[in-house]
């Protein structure tokens, strides 16, 4: 009886041991997201440079708080990332998340949506966004259950409900959201967010800091130039980048952006002009902005070969 | 009770790492040993695309280059290196491309002559998953000479349509042909023919109603100089979207240069240019439409 009794008391110091450290209003939190309040209400969780489906914490995350309602704007590249937001929500307000903003298909900001899922939250996306979920979601799962070493359920790919049109307002209680849908630039499915409130900018991809700017698969090099050019002209009191810091001021953030998809564009033009070859174009178009971004190499070429092919048929 | 369970979970876990390490390093072993894969060809391409004729390895005739790694699987930059002029006594006659592990692993079958100046040949193509990249010449006396690389690409065939599909269309079967620096009618002149073909792989998911697109692809170049073919291809969905190529000729005079291209639904596009001894002039296009577009 002692003996049992003993194995008991073990079995559950281990049993406290492994389960949530710390509970949030009632919320079981292995880990809870650091969040910068970049201004009041609006909360960011900053990402830092890394490997998609091999480090987490890449993209600036984060949620905005109405008097009525929490609007969470991407929920990270797990499941795990998206609980520890939502418990940083439940640390900073007791207002109930009532929509998940998706700002674009990519892994690193769609694939914590399973943290928030419950009749009470609506999902909301760009009105390409659904499919592009729906066409990509499956690699994603498989890439991400190849890192985690278990198999993802379809279930972590949670599509959204309503679909922004060209603009959506969200009242979240004495704050509103505007919400468009932009067109082609970083994919094809990209959203910006601004509070009216705080005059604050959510750009998310359609703005890379310190990390190089990527092409995506459904995105356009010369489209994106034009609408980040744009947006510039748009008055914000600050924006918040996919990648970089959590807060930037506007329009000034974009510069270096601008600058490397520029020369990007342009330096393959020239390339393209000269008859050169797409092999050659890969070890030389662009090199001067080397020094100055984070995964260069991880993304460079990439982006050289989609500009290259882009350009290739422009008229 | 809770500890025995993590304990055997644990017992579990170390068993089955023991076992995924174990797996491992044979197969480990085994890549490190050959570089290329060789079973899908040896197993069945072989056979289909030569019968038993002998194949040499050899880098001697025809040199591939291909990157290890490639950024994009839907536009590898590959090219072909010949090891000897083309002369009337000793040319390559075709070249064979093959992806072993794409669905359709022939890539392109090329025709060169005498007048080709160098078989040398680039264009870009899709990779589906990591696969070996094979080469095979054959020369005038009818001997065959294979050179291979292992390229990690992949998701080529599947990777939605690069370009708006619309636009695509409207542009497709537009023909550019570019020449570099003619210096003499004698010597080899580097030529590059494009292609505006959105290549449709039969793989590709259509983005509004997620069905597959129904493949639609060039199957045949024809390239000629005052009626003598210099440069003629088969090709499949391998080859990438807008196809491009880079090949030579010895314009030996001036002339008519005429380009044709044939797709998977009979669409015939050819665009003539008058060669003046200096440049190349193009043409008007002339575009004949046998089959239909559709998207």
């Amino acid at each position: 009886m002692f003996i049992k009794n003993r194995v008991v008391t073990i079995g559950l110091v281990l049993l406290v041991s492994q389960w949530p450290p710390l509970a949030v209003a009632g919320l079981a939190c292995h880990k809870i997201a650091e969040v910068t309040e970049i201004t009041p209400g609006v909360f960011v969780r900053a990402g830092h440079s890394g490997t998609i489906f091999k480090d987490g914490d890449i993209a600036n995350i984060g949620f905005i708080v109405g008097k009525r309602c929490v609007a969470v704007i991407d929920t990270g590249g797990s499941q795990q990332e998206g609980e520890a937001l939502k418990c940083a929500i439940k640390q900073k307000t007791s207002t109930p998340v009532c929509y998940v903003i998706n700002t674009h298909v990519h892994p690193d900001h769609i694939l914590g949506n399973l943290a928030f899922k419950c009749p009470d939250t609506r999902f909301i996306g760009h009105h390409n966004l659904r499919r592009a979920m729906s066409l990509l979601g499956p690699t994603y799962l498989r890439r991400a259950s190849n890192k985690q070493g278990e198999n993802l359920s379809p279930d972590h790919i949670v599509l959204p409900e309503e679909q922004v049109q060209q603009q959506l307002e969200l009242d979240l209680g004495g704050r509103v959201l505007q919400l468009t849908a932009q067109p082609q630039a970083h994919t094809d499915n990209d959203l910006t967010i601004f509070d009216v409130e705080t005059r604050t900018l959510w750009l998310a991809d359609l703005l890379f800091s310190r990390h190089i700017p990527v092409i995506g698969g459904s995105g356009s090099l010369g489209a994106w130039l034009k609408l980040i050019e744009k947006l510039q002209k748009q008055p914000a009191a600050r924006v918040v980048p996919g990648h970089g810091p959590a807060s930037m001021p506007w329009p000034e953030a974009a510069n270096d952006e601008i600058r490397y998809l520029s020369r990007l564009r342009d330096d393959t033009r020239t390339w393209l002009q000269q008859n050169g070859e797409l092999p050659e174009a890969l070890e030389n178009v662009g090199y001067a902005e080397q020094e100055k971004w984070e995964q260069f190499s991880e993304f460079h070429k990439r982006n050289i070969s989609t500009a290259y092919t882009e350009l290739e048929w422009e008229e | 009770m809770h500890l025995s369970t993590r304990l055997r979970y644990l017992t579990i876990v170390k068993a089955f790492l023991f076992v995924s390490l174990l797996g491992m390093t044979p197969l480990n072993a085994a890549e490190q040993m050959s570089p290329v894969p060789d079973s899908v060809w040896q197993n069945s391409l072989k056979a289909q695309f030569f019968g038993d004729h002998p194949i040499v390895q050899s880098d001697e005739v025809v040199e591939l280059e291909a990157p290890v790694r490639a950024e994009d699987g839907a536009v590898v930059p590959i090219r072909i290196h010949a090891k000897f002029p083309q002369t009337a006594d000793r040319y390559i006659k075709t070249i064979s491309l093959i992806i072993d592990k794409n669905p359709a692993p022939l890539a392109g079958k090329f025709q060169f002559t005498p007048q080709s100046g160098r078989a040398d040949l680039a264009l870009r193509i899709r990779v589906n998953e990591y696969s070996p990249v094979r080469v095979i010449a054959e020369t005038n006396d009818g001997k065959l000479f294979m050179d291979t690389h292992f390229v990690k690409a992949s998701g080529g065939c599947s990777a939605p349509v690069g370009t708006d599909l619309d636009a695509a269309m409207k542009r497709l079967g537009k023909i550019r042909f570019k020449t570099k620096n003619i210096t003499s009618l004698d010597e080899p002149v580097a030529t590059q023919l494009a292609v505006s073909h959105p290549n449709i792989t039969g793989m590709q998911k259509d983005q509004v109603s997620l069905l597959y697109i129904p493949p639609h692809f060039v199957t045949q170049v024809d390239v000629k100089f005052e009626g003598e073919p210099i440069f003629s291809a088969e090709t499949t969905i391998s080859v990438s979207e807008n196809p491009n190529f880079r090949f030579y000729f010895v314009p030996q005079k001036e002339g008519t240069l005429t380009a044709e291209i044939t797709d998977s639904k009979g669409m015939k596009f050819t665009q003539t240019y008058a060669f003046d001894g200096n440049e190349i002039k193009s043409a008007k296009q002339e575009k004949r439409a046998v089959g239909q577009p559709s998207l």
